[in-house]
């Protein structure tokens, strides 16, 4: 490497330095000052009685049949909306992607429910689905209670963080769509493919990164789903996840150090759902560089 | 490049003034109140009637403008509001004056160092001629912590119209309320929350338990009367008497029930009388009042005491101007406003006796004989911890298996007292 080069290299890093080190500041230090804490018994109420109790913290949560009811009640809700946003989102990326007509319209009324604050979509649905105040009963002819027992309970959040994300689930697939070159699909349409020949055998392998993408993202974001519960159950009839847990052991237990080693857990299952993406994600991407030459 | 640049130098602008003026308010508040009369905040929960406003009306009047009285509404959920409390508190918040501590806070709060134990000038004032168990609920480590202002304690309400006289114990009770037939004849509360804990801990009290040991360090939970409180806890649950959605009832479902008539007894607070008068006149015609049922004929019930007492938080600006403004708030006059507009039960003992006041609870000798015998819920910093291990144990109350759970209880509560696992 040249003079030259080097010095722009260290300018550009110099030029970096102020956004590393606010990354650093703000990602980083809770990041390690949470891992820090995770090694101490240290409850807020007990300034004085802080001690170090090395692994003892991950020892108790993980021996906790409450962590792990938490760990499946969050799986059940994670699959139950990813699946669901997966098949609505691809359906509203092609109905977004082939309107001709008031296209922006219906790009604008597909895009709301995600421009809605999570708080108050659980809010709306919670009255919506409540036996005095909602209009589901009514419309169904039911007379349920459907957040007083588990399994409904689970419905009616799994139906919220549904119509709340699918939006963007649809966003992030319809930019994998137009991705996708005109003159493939309509050779293939010359050479005699139905519309489901050309929708299974081209769009949808041509659009598998970004499908992983999108699974990716919802899957990292409804692991650790928070407000949609918090608002309709407060975790009650069993409907507990890993985030209502670490919220109850840090903000209403005060305990500190059995928090923050719930948080670094969280962490370790958000870092390991990646990791799992990416090796099969990658893969993928890997046989497509080698197709293109 | 160079268009944006003015948004973007505006948008800054915009923030930097958003910024500032946030720092700024505080600071000019601060200035003002120094020149003037403090002005103290009194953080206590919403309370609907305006009785505590026009508390801390009367007492920055009585002060003749030595300090002015504002009050900040917090929810009405005790949980609610402790959350955001202990947050506050914890960073040492200057601007919490005066707090309305339910009777469970005390040991928390006084451990932690977040509220100042009580003048001893003036605490003698303060808890004279008040229902002990009240001011037992604002003691800790022989010290008062606040100053007890208003009391509460369920009792069985039932339908004169149906029962002659009302059961004496809960075998009676529910054998009684069987014979009506229809699920929801009894009323009660069996949601996975403190309610919960509250009937156990009265239930577990009738039977000469405790949870803990009187060091208030260790767990009690003696066996042969938790195994009998578990048992019968199952067997109201499993009664065809109880309510089908008994677990997720908390006080208000048991008393929107009971205002539909149907209901023939519950145990609950006593604002569901004001509550039936307003809402269902033809229920509350009916209405009737008695002590909470024993376990057995030869002891009388005891009962869980409720209530607010006022504290002082430790990093208040003026702690003994505040002191001054707790005592007039729980003072005589404004417990008899909380009484009779706010339908708050007195920690004051002759209150009961006052007309006024018996006008508006004619279950007024009931209540004060109940409180009279009331029991403390467990006294330790980490009562929310010891509580939430009861409560999880415990429902649904139907799965209950008396033996196996009265040992499951005391391992939840012990782990608990040591902040150890979740719960």
């Amino acid at each position: 490497m040249n003079p030259g080069g080097r010095d722009e290299r260290r300018l550009g890093w110099l030029l970096c330095a102020p956004a590393v080190v606010a990354m650093l500041v703000v990602t980083a230090y809770p990041i390690l000052y949470a891992i820090w804490l995770s090694l101490f018994r240290y409850d807020l109420r007990f300034p004085d009685h802080r001690e170090f109790i090395g692994l003892a913290n991950y020892a108790s949560v993980l021996t906790s049949e409450v962590w792990w009811q938490a760990l499946v009640n969050t799986l059940i809700i994670t699959a139950g909306s990813v699946v669901f946003e997966l098949v609505f989102g691809i359906a509203l990326a092609l109905l977004m992607h082939l309107t001709t007509v008031g296209r922006r319209i219906v790009r604008t009324a597909v895009l709301v429910p995600y421009a809605t604050i999570t708080v108050v979509a659980a809010l709306a649905w919670k009255f919506a689905f409540d036996p005095t105040t909602g209009f589901i009963n009514g419309l169904l002819g039911l007379e349920n209670a459907w957040l007083t027992e588990r399994w409904s309970a689970f419905f009616v959040i799994i139906f919220t963080e549904i119509w709340k994300t699918t939006p963007f689930m649809a966003l992030l697939l319809l930019a994998g769509l137009t991705l996708i070159p005109e003159d493939l699909v309509r050779a293939a349409r010359v050479d005699g493919a139905s519309t489901w020949q050309r929708f299974w055998r081209i769009i949808l392998p041509l659009m598998k990164p970004t499908v992983l993408v999108a699974l990716l993202f919802r899957t990292l974001d409804a692991f650790r789903i928070f407000d949609t519960v918090y608002v309709q159950t407060r975790g009650a009839q069993d409907t507990e996840t890993v985030s209502i847990v670490g919220y109850n052991t840090l903000i209403v237990r005060l305990n500190l150090g059995l928090g923050s080693a719930v948080s670094v857990l969280i962490f370790c299952g958000v870092l390991l759902i990646a990791f799992l993406f990416i090796k099969g994600f990658g893969a993928s991407l890997h046989e497509q560089r080698e197709d293109r030459p | 490049m160079r268009h944006h640049a003015i948004p973007g130098y505006r948008l800054l602008l915009l923030i930097t003034g958003v910024l500032t003026s946030a720092v700024n308010c505080p600071n000019t508040g601060d200035r003002e109140s120094d020149r003037e009369s403090p002005v103290l905040a009194w953080y206590v929960f919403a309370e609907p009637s305006g009785a505590f406003r026009g508390a801390a009306k009367r007492c920055s009047q009585l002060a003749g403008g030595r300090f002015t009285l504002v009050l900040k509404p917090l929810p009405t959920d005790a949980d609610q509001q402790r959350e955001q409390l202990v947050r506050r508190l914890a960073a040492a918040d200057p601007d919490i004056d005066i707090i309305g501590m339910d009777v469970i806070w005390t040991a928390e709060f006084a451990e932690a160092g977040w509220i100042l134990p009580w003048p001893a000038a003036s605490s003698k004032r303060v808890s004279m001629e008040r229902l002990s168990a009240a001011v037992e609920s604002a003691r800790y480590k022989n010290r008062l912590w606040a100053a007890p202002f208003t009391s509460n304690a369920q009792l069985l309400w039932y339908r004169s119209d149906r029962v002659k006289s009302p059961p004496r114990i809960w075998h009676e009770l529910i054998e009684k309320a069987e014979t009506f037939g229809s699920p929801g004849t009894l009323q009660l509360q069996g949601q996975r929350y403190e309610g919960l804990t509250v009937f156990f801990i009265s239930l577990l009290a009738s039977a000469g338990g405790s949870v803990l040991d009187e060091s208030g360090s260790g767990v009690a939970l003696e066996e042969a009367p938790t195994v009998e409180v578990l048992s019968l806890m199952k067997k109201i649950a499993s009664s065809p008497a109880a309510d089908r959605a008994l677990a997720t009832a908390r006080e208000d479902q048991a008393r929107l029930a009971f205002e539909t008539g149907e209901p023939t007894f519950m145990v609950n607070y006593p604002f569901v009388w004001s509550s039936s008068r307003q809402n269902a006149p033809k229920v509350a015609a009916h209405m009737a009042f008695a002590r909470w049922p024993s376990i057995n004929r030869h002891h009388l019930s005891r009962i869980a005491i409720g209530g607010l007492n006022l504290g002082v938080n430790a990093s208040a600006r003026h702690p003994g101007l505040a002191f001054e403004a707790a005592e007039c708030l729980a003072s005589k006059a404004n417990q008899v406003i909380a009484a009779k507009q706010g339908g708050l039960p007195p920690t004051l003992e002759t209150l009961y006796d006052d007309p006024e006041v018996r006008q508006r609870f004619p279950f007024a000798d009931s209540l004060r004989e109940t409180l009279r015998e009331a029991v403390l819920r467990p006294r330790t910093p980490v009562y929310n911890d010891v509580s939430l291990a009861i409560s999880r144990t415990l429902h649904p109350m139907r799965d209950i298996d008396p033996v196996t759970d009265a040992k499951r209880l005391r391992k939840a509560v012990a782990r608990a007292l040591n902040s150890e696992g979740l719960l």
